[in-house]
């Protein structure tokens, strides 16, 4: 194995919020090997969600380290952490968060806009992963003329479309029923296994969680698995 | 796709909301335009001419009231004046209503005296306006514009008075002469014709005029001079109010001024209130969008793209409803104001002075929504439904 694409050492997250302090990890320490496919489960409020935004740095842990193939992202300024975020990982939610003005082309081509690709080129590698997702007779339709499942597509197009080597999806199949959840769960599985993305999915549906090489617990702030922290 | 696409995609989402911002801001810059315009062609009228050598007497009531044609031998009378001429507003057009003429029934020889350093007037034409009573002088600049000869007979009508041998709003007149301005840029003057004239024909309103104007001797002193003739009449049912007649040109102009000013705060005023609903409702529209500013963010959108793309639609959104507003307003200056009152134009300043004031309203109306959208959070923004 190539070495851990992620690592938490000694994170905590606190929310202050007046006079009152929420401690939801208390020197948490995880490490992710690249190319590995994670599910984390766990209640409602157990941190699932705070997880993943430290991991693909949409919040800054209150203290401790992250490091991301060995460079440490906590510490990174706002606007670093946003061209890092560009380059480096890819988003899928739950309820896909489209732009509802966009067709599906253009929600795909949105990350591109940070790029220096050229129109000619980023047309190609829109094409191309609207292609991948199975979705190529629907470039021109707006989310709101297509199913969840499509629509999620869209999402996971978008997702790759700057070739992230990381993807870290909250509750993707959260919203979706068990012939289409598993549309979208086989197809982040062919882009862990063939395109080689890290893949971290918090799901609450061990069905779901199957598809993962490997299932964490998580339960109020702490990893509930043993062979972990390693 | 770049960010304007995105801009204008933002914009367009909610049609109705944008088609409402839109004509709000039609409307602001249409008043704007058009008052604008009126406010150039009202100042382009009335330069700050006059002299000291010049006293006006008006009715100490107000101007437009008249005076009896008897003060005028008593103000003669006074000493240092050395002549003096009464007036009459006319109310003339030409034609339509809407050919306005500044046109005064005057005493043709002591007048032109009183204006001799003002108004060139070649001396044959002098001559036969004199000799003729229903002959008329019009300036040089009013007959290039109508193409009115020396010797043509010309109707003209009275939106105040009525002439009895004609039973009607008309008398007929014949141009004796030209009248040009001393300098260049002197104010043009009106078209004069006989009080005599005026006075025997008229239905109503005879042996009356509504102002005199005195020449005094050179180095006389004026305010002395305006004293001695309001003295005369104080206390009579006809009191007049004498003044220099730069001093009267100015408390003119300082009326006008003061409709300028009102015209201005009532103009503001609407503008603001438009800035406000614009502006709320640009917040408004922002914050309703906050999980999707979130998204762009947490897709590495830094926050000055993030700033840059709500200002630019803010901006977009000000020039799309206002330059349209400007252009109608240059259609009605055309078609309808410059009739009115010629020299009303959308001038080059007023249309830079109406951009600016878009791009301005844009920045304002989207620096609130900019700022709120640049500060969102995305942990939290993404935790919106
Ligand atoms: N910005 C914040 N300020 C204060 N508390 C917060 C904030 N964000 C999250 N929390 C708290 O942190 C805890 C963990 O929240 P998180 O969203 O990570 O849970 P989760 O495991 O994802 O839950 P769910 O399964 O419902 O999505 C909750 O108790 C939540 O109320
Ligand atoms: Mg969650």
């Amino acid at each position: 194995m190539v070495g851990p694409i992620i690592q938490f050492s000694n994170v905590s997250k606190r929310f202050v919020k007046g006079k009152e302090t929420i401690t939801i990890f208390d020197h948490l320490d995880l490490s992710i090997q690249a190319g590995d496919f994670v599910a984390i489960m766990g209640p409602s409020g157990s941190g699932k969600t705070t997880l993943l935004n430290l991991m693909g740095g949409l919040d800054q842990a209150t203290e401790g380290q992250i490091t991301f193939n060995g460079a440490a992202i906590s510490g990174l300024s706002e606007g670093q952490l946003a061209a890092w975020r560009a380059v480096n990982v890819g988003f899928i939610f739950q309820f896909y968060n489209l732009m509802p003005m966009l067709t599906a082309e253009r929600n795909v081509e949105l990350p591109l806009l940070l790029t220096k690709l050229s129109g000619a080129e980023r047309r190609q590698r829109v094409q191309a992963a609207l292609a991948l997702v199975g979705l190529r007779e629907r470039t021109g339709h707006y989310p709101r003329e297509m199913s969840g499942g499509q629509q999620q597509r869209v999402a996971i197009a978008r997702g790759i479309i700057s070739d992230p080597k990381l993807l870290v999806c909250d509750e993707p199949t959260g919203d979706l029923d068990r012939a289409t959840a598993d549309e979208v769960l086989l197809m982040l599985q062919t882009l862990n296994q063939e395109m080689g993305k890290t893949i971290v999915m918090v799901t609450h549906d061990p069905a779901a969680a199957k598809y993962a090489h490997r299932i964490l617990h998580l339960d109020k702030g702490a990893f509930t698995d043993r062979e972990l922290a390693a | 796709m770049n960010d304007f696409y995105l801009m204008r995609k933002n914009l367009s989402r909610k049609k109705l909301r944008a088609i409402l911002m839109l004509v709000a801001i039609f409307i602001a810059f249409l008043i704007f335009g058009v008052l604008a315009s009126f406010q150039h062609g009202f100042n382009a009228g009335t330069g700050l001419g006059g002299t000291d050598s010049r006293l006006i007497t008006v009715s100490k009531i107000n101007f437009t009231q008249s005076l009896p044609v008897a003060h005028i031998a008593r103000i003669a009378g006074v000493d240092g004046v050395e002549t003096v001429a009464m007036a009459n507003w006319f109310g003339g057009y030409y034609q339509e209503p809407s050919n306005l003429l500044a046109m005064y029934a005057v005493d043709p020889e002591p007048y032109l005296k009183a204006y001799r350093d003002a108004y060139v007037i070649a001396p044959a034409e002098r001559a036969a306006f004199l000799a003729d009573r229903g002959s008329l002088l019009v300036p040089e600049g009013l007959a290039n514009k109508y193409g009115w000869k020396v010797g043509d007979s010309l109707p003209l009508l009275s939106n105040i008075f009525s002439n009895k041998t004609t039973n009607s709003h008309r008398w007929d007149f014949t141009i004796a002469g030209i009248i040009h301005t001393a300098h260049p840029d002197d104010p043009q003057g009106a078209i004069l014709f006989h009080h005599a004239y005026f006075d025997e024909t008229v239905t109503f309103g005879r042996d009356k005029f509504n102002w005199a104007v005195e020449r005094i001797a050179p180095g006389a002193d004026g305010d002395r001079i305006a004293g001695a003739i309001d003295l005369l009449f104080a206390n009579s049912p006809s009191e007049t109010a004498t003044q220099q007649e730069k001093a009267f040109n100015r408390a003119f102009l300082a009326q006008i001024g003061n409709i300028a000013l009102i015209v201005t705060l009532v103009v503001s005023a609407a503008f603001c209130t438009i800035l406000m609903i614009v502006g709320n409702t640009m917040i408004m529209a922002i914050r309703e969008r906050t999980k999707e500013i979130a998204v762009l963010k947490t897709l590495g959108f830094s926050r000055g793209r993030i700033l840059r793309l709500v200002l630019g639609e803010a901006l977009l959104l000000a020039l799309l409803g206002g330059v349209p507003g400007l252009l109608l307003a240059v259609v009605v200056d055309k078609v309808a104001l410059a009739k009115l009152l010629p020299g009303s134009t959308m001038t080059w300043p007023i249309s830079l002075t109406g951009i600016g004031f878009m791009l301005a309203f844009g920045l304002v109306t989207g620096l609130a929504p900019a700022l709120n959208a640049m500060r969102i959070n995305i942990a939290a923004g993404l935790a919106r439904f």
